[in-house]
């Protein structure tokens, strides 16, 4: 007992705030209000208090991101002490995580990223510009011709990446409600622990399966690169089902919440939406996407890092075992940055944003979200000119519980 | 103007490629960086300075 009462309590520091917060319905395109008054407070590193009480670092400035992101030092291993997790259900969960390109450091790292990047090539995505044309054409046409108003979510912006994923890995789209069913399980914040691991049970075994069958039957896709290492005894069957399994979620639900967020945006802009359906310049379409991604940053629960080392960073030291949250949104409306940030402007230089995150985790399929975006943002505006929300602005729901922010649903007219 | 890239960092974001395509290019087999021209032209300088700047993993040094 005498230990019991001599023992101290872990020291928490104060936080400056409680995180996350909630994109506000004032704006509720914009960053939570809170990280963006730490930019006017000059505080660039402050501290936060998450869902279990601890309070590790926030690193909200632009700069501060890129060097804390590219530090070595700092660790994406989710086991290791004082990591600090997004969710309860993650925390439960991360003892029994596999080793993949979210957790891994270093060579680890490298070696896992490198059997993934092959297939996401900017060569190879560009010569797929042709094939996301086509299907966005498609869906616009099946949309135009289909009874009105519609959900744009249903209509075009959950098909289109959902497609080009499946069509890329060799997945087929018939199986697209099984597999969106369980990735939305996945991608949710408030999953517990045991209905995330149905989800990905359920992913595992649908593409172990596929695997087998192209280690019999190879075809012409990724999932036919990943059998043919399996069976060269490059890589086990389990680890190349995590890494497909990585590649399917992440290639559909991230692109179909920006495809629907942008529109939102873009039908409240109008000035700016004129400037994107009359550009006929493809940089001004490029980078219009960048400040797209800028501005609504969807990724916006914030990369979790813990500290290996101490690391003095803006005037702050982050001890060794220390968490570490990165809120993507605050770095991309870091006024330092980007002058003016609440303010949409297509034609701004946009591509040092974050929102793909930086350093060597860096976004791996980011160059097909951007065709993406390109052809889809490119193509909607100047088919369907009239296009125009067919209810209240108010009535949209927007996900703030979801790892990619977004709208649930988005019902336009014409 | 010099360019040296670092195969070892490079994690084939393919932001090079984006910013500069007559510079840098891919490998196929794993997405790793391959320079095509080490001594750029100067109407290029801009162009390779960005990509030096969005590489995610700092793995592009130019030199004057």
């Amino acid at each position: 007992m005498a230990e019991t009462d001599t023992r101290t309590e872990p020291v928490v520091a104060a936080p400056d705030l409680e995180y996350p917060g909630e994109r506000s319905g004032k704006c509720p395109f914009a960053p939570p209000a809170e990280l963006l008054a730490l930019h006017e407070d000059g505080k660039p590193v402050a501290r936060a208090r998450i869902w279990d009480g601890s309070t590790p670092w926030l690193v909200t400035g632009h700069a501060a991101q890129r060097a804390v992101l590219s530090d070595p030092r700092v660790s994406s291993d989710e086991k290791q002490p004082g990591f600090p997790h997004p969710t309860r259900a993650q925390a439960e969960n991360a003892p029994h995580h596999p080793l993949t390109i979210f957790n891994a450091d270093g060579a680890e790292h490298t070696r896992i990223r490198r059997t993934m990047t092959s297939p996401f090539t900017r060569n190879r995505m560009e010569r797929l510009r042709p094939e996301i044309q086509r299907f966005t054409d498609e869906l616009i046409d099946q949309m135009l011709d289909g009874p009105k108003p519609v959900d744009l979510v249903t209509a075009l912006s959950l098909p289109l990446p959902s497609l080009m994923i499946c069509a890329l890995l060799g997945v087929p789209y018939e199986d697209h409600e099984f597999f969106q069913e369980h990735a939305a399980v996945a991608n949710k914040r408030f999953k517990t622990a045991d209905d995330d691991r149905r989800a990905m049970e359920a992913l595992g075994g649908y593409l172990t399966k596929l695997l087998q069958q192209r280690m019999e039957e190879p075809a012409e896709d990724v999932l036919s690169d990943f059998a043919g290492r399996v069976t060269a005894g490059e890589l086990t069957l389990p680890d190349a089902t995590l890494l497909c399994m990585v590649l399917l979620i992440a290639g559909h639900e991230t692109s179909a919440n920006m495809i629907t967020l942008g529109t939102a945006l873009l039908l409240e802009r109008p000035d700016q939406l004129e400037r994107l359906r009359t550009a006929d310049d493809p940089g001004f379409l490029a980078n219009a996407v960048e400040e797209l991604l800028r501005y609504l940053t969807i990724p916006h629960l914030g990369q979790r890092r813990v500290a290996r080392e101490d690391i003095e960073i803006e005037g702050e030291t982050i001890r060794a075992g220390e968490g570490i949250i990165v809120p993507l949104p605050a770095g991309n409306w870091d006024p330092q940055a980007f002058p003016e940030p609440e303010k949409l402007d297509l034609g701004r230089p946009a591509r040092h944003h974050h929102t793909f995150g930086w350093g060597v985790h860096q976004c791996v399929g980011q160059q097909l979200a951007r065709i993406e975006l390109q052809v889809v943002f490119g193509t909607l505006f100047r088919r369907v000119p009239t296009l125009r929300l067919a209810v209240d602005r108010e009535a949209l729901e927007f996900k703030g519980d979801s790892l990619a922010y977004g709208v649930h649903q988005l019902t336009v007219t014409w | 103007m010099k360019v040296v890239v670092d195969e070892e960092k490079c994690v084939a974001a393919g932001q090079c490629v984006a910013a500069a395509m007559d510079v840098f290019d891919q490998r196929d087999d794993d997405g790793i960086v391959v320079l095509l021209e080490e001594n750029p032209p100067p109407e290029l300088a801009d162009d390779v300075r960005n990509a030096a700047a969005v590489c995610p993993a700092l793995a592009i040094r130019i030199t004057d």
